[in-house]
């Protein structure tokens, strides 16, 4: 236990150590350290904020999905309405047209009839007169009267 | 009478008896410089523990300064790792009891104090007739050499008196020189006039038994760890059973050595840390 210049030289000692590790060792391994550390704070952030990220999107596009499914459904339903609607003006639209036509023809038979009537009933009027004719100059032949008459009945 | 006494401490001097074994291992390389001849006094050098200390202050801050110097912030390489580490244990540590820029200052001198005196007092593992034979290998057989600088009270209370200045450095520099009075007169017991002196003397012995415990402390447990490896020694050289024994105990206490050299190193970092963070509060 003998107190001597050893303890100034190993203070001087202490001294110049703590000197270095003060102004050498500690900054850079700290800096290093507090880099690294910022840096896997950055990432980590950026990884969850990229998460959160994906989250919204994909929330996004369900709601887009979605979004398209009912516009798809209504434009579906929209068509289908519109295609029936095609169908029921295309059924009327033929059935006034089968009409028209269907009435064209009957008016033309009613026509063709009736100039058939026409023509019959001027050859008729002809026949008649002819028949007069006949009968009238063959009116001493009481046989050959019934059978010019039943000739007639034949010919109308 | 004379020659006959001195005749016999010449005798005492060659046969190797326990007090003169003892002796002999707890005895410095000293040297007296500034003109004084005799190897007492304070004009004297310890060489051994002054080159056993500086060293390995060299051999060990210059180890972790080679990691510091090319220290990386992406994947660090296996040094890297351990000194980062050793760096965040330390920084973990002042950041508990330190509540201030601790790496301006006070971390840096945890690390240095916790490093150093952890290798100091690792030379206690060293077998001490190892050391003494490789001394006297070089230096003659009266070589003296203690191989642990920490068992040298000059070291711890040099290391004690330093911190003890930066306590009082710090504690001005916080509080001002007026402050740091006011605080000596009126913590802890109150601001009452008549507790003033009663509160000056409290201060006073606070700070006369902060260096003396804290220096104390180390230096007795590594002066008491290098007394029992040289009691073994000289155990094992009283014969067969002795050296069984004197083996088997050393490798024991050598287990707990390690303990105690590490506990030591960390005790005395903790010490400075708190001491040092104290001087910056304000009573």
């Amino acid at each position: 236990m003998n107190i001597n210049f050893t303890l100034i030289a190993q203070a001087i000692a202490f001294a110049v150590l703590i000197w270095t590790t003060v102004k050498f060792i500690w900054p850079p391994l700290l800096s290093a350290i507090e880099t690294r550390q910022k840096e896997i704070t950055d990432g980590l952030a950026a990884a969850s904020e990229g998460r959160s990220a994906l989250e919204v999107a994909a929330k996004q596009s369900e709601v887009t999905l979605n979004e398209a499914k009912q516009k798809a459904s209504e434009i579906i339903g929209q068509a289908e309405k519109r295609g029936s609607q095609i169908v029921e003006e295309a059924k009327g639209t033929a059935k006034t047209e089968g009409d028209r036509i269907i009435a064209g023809a009957k008016a033309e038979i009613e026509q063709e009839v009736n100039r058939a009537k026409e023509g019959l009933r001027s050859q008729v009027s002809a026949l008649a007169i002819a028949g007069a004719e006949k009968i009238l100059r063959k009116e001493i032949d009481g046989k050959a009267h019934s059978e010019m008459l039943s000739k007639l009945a034949a010919e109308l | 009478m004379a020659t006959e006494h001195a005749e016999h401490a010449e005798q005492a001097e060659q046969a190797l008896t326990p007090s003169s074994y003892i002796e002999h291992h707890l005895s410095f390389n000293a040297h007296g410089i500034n003109g004084n001849v005799t190897e007492k006094g304070f004009w004297v050098l310890h060489y051994d523990t002054l080159i056993m200390s500086v060293v390995l202050g060299i051999l060990v801050m210059g180890l972790i300064w080679l990691v510091a110097r090319k220290a990386t912030a992406g994947v660090p390489s296996k040094g890297q790792a351990f000194v980062e580490l050793i760096f965040s244990f330390i920084d973990d540590q002042v950041k508990n009891i330190f509540h201030g820029n601790r790496h301006s200052f006070i971390a840096p001198t945890a690390l240095t104090v916790f490093l150093w005196v952890f290798a100091m007092n690792s030379m206690d593992f060293l077998p001490v007739d190892w050391v003494a034979g490789i001394v006297s290998f070089f230096g003659g057989a009266h070589a003296k050499w203690r191989a642990v600088p920490t068992s040298d009270i000059n070291t711890t209370f040099a290391l004690a008196l330093a911190v003890w200045f930066l306590m009082i450095f710090f504690s001005i520099k916080v509080k001002g020189f007026g402050g740091w009075i006011h605080e000596l007169f009126y913590s802890p017991f109150g601001t009452k006039f008549w507790v003033l002196p009663l509160n000056f003397l409290f201060n006073l012995i606070e700070y006369v038994s902060k260096p003396l415990s804290h220096s104390l402390r180390l230096f007795g447990n590594m002066y008491a760890g290098e007394v029992i490896f040289l009691l073994l020694g000289m155990w094992a050289a009283t014969g067969v059973a002795g050296t069984v024994f004197g083996a088997i105990l050393g490798a024991g206490w050598s287990i707990f050595h390690i303990l105690i050299v590490a506990l030591q190193a960390f005790i005395f970092m903790m010490l400075t840390v708190v001491y040092l963070a104290m001087a910056h509060e304000s009573h």
